[in-house]
């Protein structure tokens, strides 16, 4: 697994400071990554070939990657790159934008989730999405958190799924008294341990997040990479993140994307943390990781 | 060329005073437009306050402008209006989230989208006419509350539609994404949560419709609302009158005593439309009191 | 591929699997749903396709018996007498006769108002004249009709201009323009707010003063949705039928004094359906050939309104 999270970040101070490494050989884009450490059979969640286009705008081209079953798996580039598109291609949130189309496969437990066949409520039960900015429900905690039970039938007491969600949320003790309360009257880290509570009481199997710490104070964001951590434990989670540090510290995969001169996104790199951060192949990777651009 | 520092001075001076003069027209249009709302509740008033008392209220019209009272349109009007809040919500509570959630943006949306805005702009007489050929005549529903609600919920239809349109419209698309990715359906998203946040501001379009169609008198005449009505409804299928048609009733007639009976019924009408409106802002603040937590 | 089904320990109590039956039944609801939405949009559709139906039926039927260049160009409109005569244009005259009168009177004011709201009042006051201005666009038309008829005319009227008669086009005009006041006011201003402050401050920047300032950029600027506000409230005007029911006389009159007692083709309907003119008589169908010619003048103004509006909203978004 990975290394203490500490370590990547020295690391990478660390290379900052000295001097950038030997040039490795250019390997041509697109690639499909491969991680370097061991992986424990398939891929649980892989995008093969991606390409997405708004009308006629392409904005990811052919990304391939292949995600780790009950990992954290970061995506990082600079702004504009298509991070966020991609990761909504996940859980077909796109699907709501106008002139979305998609080329390629989505693969999750290797059926295709773009698959006529395949009924899109199904997949986003099993794979959920926290967004950027929090954004509860004008509603009170528990009526936050029963909304995805309740509108997907539910077998057991709502009162049992609610206190367990919002206790694997590390959030029951800081609400149990106020729970009927309004959701906006948290703050914001705590809002958004709720949406992640939300997102938990449906018993995904993966949990999409988007730049989730990204309008969050310090202290907040150290909270919810703590519980990023112990859900790992029992889930599958893609981060997209713009805060490098933060992906060296959380994930154990990353996967690198650039924009490349058409405005088109790629992914230019994918494996482990550690290697991404100390020794990555691509140089644009280096030059993104040691802040020489983006 | 320059200009010499006398004449801008005399010229500026020239500028300062006609900005000046204009902001002195400003106030007095506008103190006069609000003026004129104090004049005419002074002078409806000082004309009727003294006729309004509880007999006037609970007596029927009569000849005798002493005896006359406004049970009858009070009545009428009040149960006008259940019927039309009935039957005009739901559809264009319906449409209106069609048009927002469901509808794709095509020209058919476009053409009922303008479809609806100019139905706004239509005559009210123009919806009693309709009223008088579909209603009264067709459907045979003769010059019953009921033709006369249905009417009058066609006339409100579009004000309705429009005003829970930007009530939808202003809920953030936040709200939707969050539903959708817990595996929410759209009519699930639509109707669980978009449609309860927007409710205050349904709200308030609702109770602004009913009120201008309390206040409508043209259309109800065309289908044929009579004048002299000494008795309350019933049932949907009775005959009827309205308040506004009382009032207009008296106020045709010259005798002082019958304009002093129309200032009574104007005052009760405001009245009527006073607490409506009150109502209105009153669950508005409740409901997004709630709504902020 | 082989599917990866990760450990994990969940709770008892979990959501039950779902298959295709449930796909299938909640795709179903959800066109039962989509469907009554759009019967509940296709109801306004309707509705406008019954108006031009109704009333194109009855009046090509009216024009069968009466000639509709007699209709449109005759100047004596005497359905109930004899002999019955059918020319709209007093009826016509009446209704721009007043439409014109309140407009001479509420288009300044309003603009006015909406200038001073929008450049000049402070903002509690905004909070307080804003209110006023939509409780008088609130006021049943009948009470209007009745001030006009009790305090407009014998009050107003009268003593500036010695008639002597109890209505008038003027009194009913003046009325029709305070009940359009509002409608110009609101409109402008929303015009007038739309104008970017960028575009004020670079005047202000140049050292003009706040009229010039509304003369100059923000007016213009905002012409087009101004000009809208007027049209919008002339059709307002046109299509009022209490007011000028009650206060501009009963008689069909073809003048352009306003001192005179007018009727409009909107009274002229409700005076018709007091009446006890049987139904389905030539005399009684002429509300219908009126009532057309009615909705295509304010459907026409509607439509140039809201195009300059849509032009307007698209130069700023």
């Amino acid at each position: 697994m990975i290394e203490e999270p500490l370590s990547n970040s020295e690391r990478l101070i660390r290379m900052a400071t000295i001097g950038r490494p030997e040039p490795k050989a250019q390997v041509p884009t697109p690639q499909t990554a491969t991680p370097v450490t061991d992986q424990p059979g398939e891929a649980f969640l892989e995008a093969r070939s991606l390409n997405v286009f708004y009308g006629h705008f392409q904005a990811l081209r052919s990304v391939s990657i292949q995600v780790p079953g009950r990992q954290i798996t970061a995506i990082i580039g600079p702004s504009g790159c298509g991070k966020s598109t991609f990761i909504r291609c996940f859980n077909r949130m796109n699907d709501t934008i106008a002139g979305f189309r998609a080329e390629g496969q989505v693969l999750f437990q290797g059926r295709n989730i773009y698959d006529r066949r395949i009924d899109v409520v199904d997949v986003r039960r099993r794979i959920g999405m926290v967004f950027q900015k929090p954004n509860p429900f004008p509603k009170s905690i528990y009526e936050n958190v029963a909304f995805g039970p309740r509108i997907n039938g539910y077998e057991g007491r709502l009162d049992e799924i609610v206190e367990r969600a919002l206790h694997r949320a590390a959030l029951w003790d800081e609400v149990k008294d106020k729970i009927r309360q309004n959701a906006y009257a948290l703050s914001g880290g705590q809002q958004q341990r709720l949406c992640i509570a939300r997102a938990l009481a449906i018993e995904p199997e993966v949990i999409l997040m988007d730049e989730p710490c990204s309008a969050l104070d310090p202290v907040a964001t150290l909270k919810i990479e703590d519980l990023m951590r112990q859900l790992a434990r029992d889930y599958t989670i893609v981060i997209v993140t713009h805060n490098m540090q933060q992906a060296a510290r959380v994930s154990d995969w990353t996967a690198v994307m650039m924009m490349s001169e058409d405005r088109a996104g790629e992914c230019i790199e994918f494996s482990a943390t550690n290697e991404i951060f100390t020794n990555p192949r691509e140089k644009r990777t280096e030059d993104y990781i040691t802040g020489r651009f983006g | 060329m320059t200009i010499s520092e006398r004449a801008f001075h005399r010229r500026l001076f020239l500028r300062r005073g006609t900005a000046l003069g204009f902001s002195i027209i400003c106030i007095t249009a506008t103190l006069l437009a609000i003026a004129v709302l104090g004049v005419l509740l002074v002078q409806v008033a000082s004309k009727g306050l003294d006729r309004v008392s509880w007999d006037f209220i609970n007596s029927f019209p009569s000849r005798n402008a002493g005896d006359a009272g406004i049970k009858a349109a009070l009545w009428g009007t009040l149960w006008m209006m259940a019927i039309t809040a009935i039957v005009a919500v739901p559809i264009g509570l319906g449409a209106a989230i069609y048009l927002e959630e469901y509808a794709p943006r095509n020209w058919l949306t476009s053409v009922i989208q303008v479809n609806i805005s100019n139905l706004a702009g239509v005559p009210s007489v123009v919806y009693g006419l309709l009223g008088l050929a579909l209603f009264v005549r067709a459907i045979q529903l003769e010059r019953s509350v009921l033709a006369g609600a249905l009417t009058m919920a066609l006339l409100v239809l579009p004000i309705i539609i429009i005003a829970a349109q930007e009530s939808l419209r202003a809920v953030p698309n936040s709200i939707r994404e969050a539903a959708y990715a817990v595996g929410a359906s759209r009519s699930q998203m639509v109707f669980h949560q978009v449609v309860p946040a927007a409710l205050p501001g349904v709200l308030t379009g609702v109770i602004l419709a009913l009120s201008r169609a309390i206040g409508e008198t043209a259309p109800l005449i065309t289908i044929g609302a009579l004048l002299f009505v000494p008795f309350t409804p019933h049932s949907p299928f009775d005959k009827f009158t309205v308040l506004p048609i009382q009032i207009f009733n008296w106020t045709s007639r010259p005798q002082e005593a019958f304009q002093q009976n129309a200032a009574a019924g104007i005052i009760v009408l405001l009245a009527v439309l006073l607490t409506m409106n009150s109502v209105a802002i009153f669950l508005r603040n409740r409901f997004q009191a709630n709504a902020r937590g | 591929m082989g599917i990866i089904q990760p450990p994990v320990t969940r709770s008892v109590s979990r959501i039950k699997p779902r298959g295709q039956l449930e796909a299938r039944l909640r795709n179903t609801r959800e066109a039962a749903v989509t469907g009554v939405l759009f019967l509940c949009a296709a109801v306004s559709v309707v509705t406008t396709a019954a108006i031009v139906l109704t009333l194109l039926g009855e009046t090509v039927s009216f024009f069968q018996d009466v000639s509709p260049i007699e209709f449109f160009t005759g100047t004596k409109w005497t359905p109930l007498f004899t002999p019955a005569q059918y020319g709209v244009l007093p009826l016509l005259a009446g209704t721009l006769l007043i439409a014109i009168c309140a407009a001479v009177f509420a288009v300044p004011l309003g603009l006015i108002t909406a200038i001073y709201l929008s450049e000049y009042a402070p903002r509690w006051l905004r909070a307080i004249i804003k209110p006023m201005l939509e409780i008088i666009a609130g006021i049943p038309t009948v009470v209007l009709g009745f001030f006009a008829l009790t305090f407009i005319g014998p009050d107003i009227v009268k003593p500036l201009f010695g008639t002597s008669q109890i209505f008038s086009a003027l009194a009913a005009s003046l009325a029709v323009g305070i009940m359009i006041i509002p409608l110009i006011s609101s409109l402008s201003e929303d015009a007038m707010s739309a104008v970017p402050l960028g575009l004020r401050e670079g005047a202000y920047a140049l050292g003009a003063t706040k009229y010039e300032v509304a003369r100059r950029v923000v007016v213009p600027a905002a012409l087009s949705g101004i000009i809208a506000s007027f049209i919008l409230a002339v059709s307002r005007a046109v299509g009022e039928t209490m007011i000028v029911a009650i206060a501009a006389g009963g008689t069909p009159n073809l003048t352009w004094n306003p001192l005179e007692a007018v009727e409009t083709m909107t009274a002229y309907i409700v005076q018709i359906s007091l009446g006890d003119t049987p139904q389905g008589s030539l005399e009684f169908r002429t509300i219908f050939a009126v009532g057309m010619t009615l909705f295509v003048m304010t459907l026409a103004m509607n439509i140039v309104s809201q195009y300059l509006l849509h032009k307007f909203r698209e130069v700023y978004e």
